[in-house]
């Protein structure tokens, strides 16, 4: 659906000039969600603004739905604009205009007649569920009631593609789910693919099917969700996850583990990590596994969550016994799907 | 009271100063703002381009505009003298005054204009862009609606300014009140008309201010 090939963003000129975004590839999906994740100053806001050419790359293309918008005029790039919707952290609402107005102003932009602006208007207020409130400025609403209106106009063209500019850093955090929720919704109802930036863990592990980590203007490390969140590969992206789940360092771990456990026993036990992903996470495969094995465990660090939707569970546990009873161990979990890794 | 007598002001007089002086008011304002608002778009548009020519159109209006504006009225009135006569055919009398009014008040609108249009919130701008919105369009559906409150404060400035101005055309045969201040106030000693007269004004001018801000509440969302 999105697709970016070799994008170069370079400020200035010459003697002044900094590179924003360094021959970056990405492609979207139809259909999915796809969150790219970074620092401020990382990149992500100009490569969202590249998609839709409010920032015009450097070198490079930007493909939207089959369309090579970077070869495109400027009238044919203003209609094909009116196929990518956009929702902003700081929502940019006409503050002259009503609720009303603000979601109809795309389609009078577009020359959509006025009984279809109405019916589309509030077909939409009823999407976002602000039916009540169409009558009112945006000086009257709340943030989230904001950021609903910015949907509700986004996607009044009936667009293939919604770019998410940190659209949920301005909100608090009930707020910020239960936009993350409508997004999800929307995806799921309407099919539209969504592309999100931000600089939250939480909103990529919330609604996300894929993930890029963006670093200094390049793409570190990008996959499914699951996949990146659990078993990271880049310190930017385990420093992201780190600060979601309490600290992963293994050093670390080691550390608590000789300070709790004590023994001289438990000093040479191997320190794993087992990763459950989906209806597994909830199961009694690990209790299972040691009373038939008699091994003992420790519990070092676990987190129990959900990614989108889907449950996991991820352990750092010490095995304390012999050796072969904790291969023995190590091995039934493993038949259950437990994904074990030696950590230490 | 104080040895005034306002018995002798001819009231008829008066009353055809004061017309004459809204006229001039009203007329003025009505062309600067046709002129000073396209050039204060412009000014806007043009200030913030990278493209070196459109900076160039920039710099050049901008020069003019602070040229007018840095010339006294007075001066500006005079020397447009021979202008006034090829626009409208007379220097005297209420349509006499228009041109050198229009003049000097439109490059003083424009800067508010400009002003005003850089308070618009640039993200409010760029989404309309997002939108596909054309150039047009933007100033059309968002800056123009967007900045109207401070737009609306800039024109009630404008007037203002213009009524002290028109005092100033008074005195190249314009009329009005001013006019009348000065001619029988100044010249002739006459206190009692320039005091009626000065107070028409002051009057005016609270009635323009007053319009100007219960406008400005009546459109402001923020």
């Amino acid at each position: 659906m999105i697709e970016l090939k070799d994008i170069t963003k370079i400020y200035g000129s010459k003697a002044k000039a900094t590179t924003a975004l360094k021959d970056l590839n990405l492609t979207v999906e139809q259909g999915e969600i796809f969150g790219v994740i970074g620092h401020s100053g990382a990149g992500k806001s100009t490569l969202i603004r590249c998609i839709n050419l409010l920032e015009r790359p450097s070198s490079g293309e930007v493909w939207v739905g089959g369309r090579n918008l970077t070869s495109l005029g400027k009238r044919e790039l203003q209609l094909q604009r009116r196929r990518i919707g956009m929702i902003f952290q700081h929502f940019n609402l006409l503050s002259s205009a009503t609720v009303y107005d603000n979601i109809a102003f795309p389609l009078k932009l577009a020359g959509v007649d006025k009984a279809a602006v109405k019916s589309k208007v509030e077909e939409l207020l009823k999407l976002v569920g602000l039916e009540a409130h169409s009558g009112k400025y945006p000086s009257q609403l709340s943030g989230g009631q904001k950021q609903r209106v910015g949907i509700a106009r986004a996607l009044a063209n009936d667009p293939d593609v919604l770019l998410c500019d940190e659209a949920t850093s301005a909100l608090d955090p009930q707020t910020t789910d239960s936009i993350l929720k409508l997004l999800l919704d929307i995806n799921r109802k309407l099919g539209l693919t969504i592309l999100l930036i931000t600089h939250e863990m939480h909103v990529i592990q919330s609604i996300c099917d894929r993930v890029a980590v963006i670093h200094a203007g390049g793409i570190v490390e990008q996959g499914p969700v699951a996949e990146v969140f659990l078993k990271p590969k880049h310190p930017v992206t385990k420093e992201f996850i780190s600060r979601e789940v309490a600290g992963s360092a293994p050093a670390q771990l080691q550390a608590q583990g000789t300070g709790t456990a004590g023994e001289g026993q438990a000093q040479g036990s191997p320190v794993y990590r087992l990763t459950c992903l989906g209806d597994h996470t909830y199961s009694t495969d690990l209790s299972e596994a040691v009373l038939r094995t008699g091994v003992q465990f420790a519990i070092l660090q676990g987190t129990v969550s959900t990614i989108k939707e889907i449950p996991y569970s991820q352990l750092t546990v010490r095995f304390t016994g012999q050796p072969e009873a904790v291969e023995l161990t190590v091995n039934r979990l493993r038949e259950r799907h437990i994904d074990v890794e030696v950590i230490g | 009271m104080w040895g005034l007598d306002f018995s002798q002001i001819d009231w008829t007089e008066m009353k055809q100063a004061s017309y004459d002086t809204l006229e001039m008011m009203g007329y003025s304002l009505l062309f600067t703002i046709i002129i000073g608002l396209p050039l204060g778009i412009i000014l806007y548009m043009t200030a913030r381009s990278n493209n070196r020519v459109i900076k160039w159109i920039y710099n050049v209006i901008s020069f003019l505009v602070n040229i007018l504006r840095s010339v006294p009225f007075v001066i500006l009135l005079i020397s447009l003298l021979p202008l006034t006569k090829l626009i409208v055919g007379t220097t005297l009398g209420v349509t006499g005054t228009i041109p050198p009014l229009v003049i000097g008040a439109a490059p003083f609108f424009a800067r508010l204009v400009e002003t005003s249009l850089r308070e618009v919130d640039r993200g409010v701008i760029e989404a309309a862009y997002a939108m596909g919105a054309s150039t047009g369009q933007v100033v059309r559906r968002v800056l123009l609606p967007e900045s109207l409150p401070g737009l609306i404060a800039g024109a009630t400035i404008t007037a203002v300014t213009l009524v002290s101005y028109t005092a100033m055309s008074g005195m190249v045969g314009g009329g009005g009140l001013g006019d009348l201040a000065i001619r029988f106030g100044y010249y002739r000693y006459e206190k009692e008309v320039m005091i009626i007269a000065v107070l028409f004004m002051i009057i005016l001018v609270q009635i323009l201010q007053m319009a100007g801000d219960r406008l400005v509440r009546h459109f402001t969302r923020k």
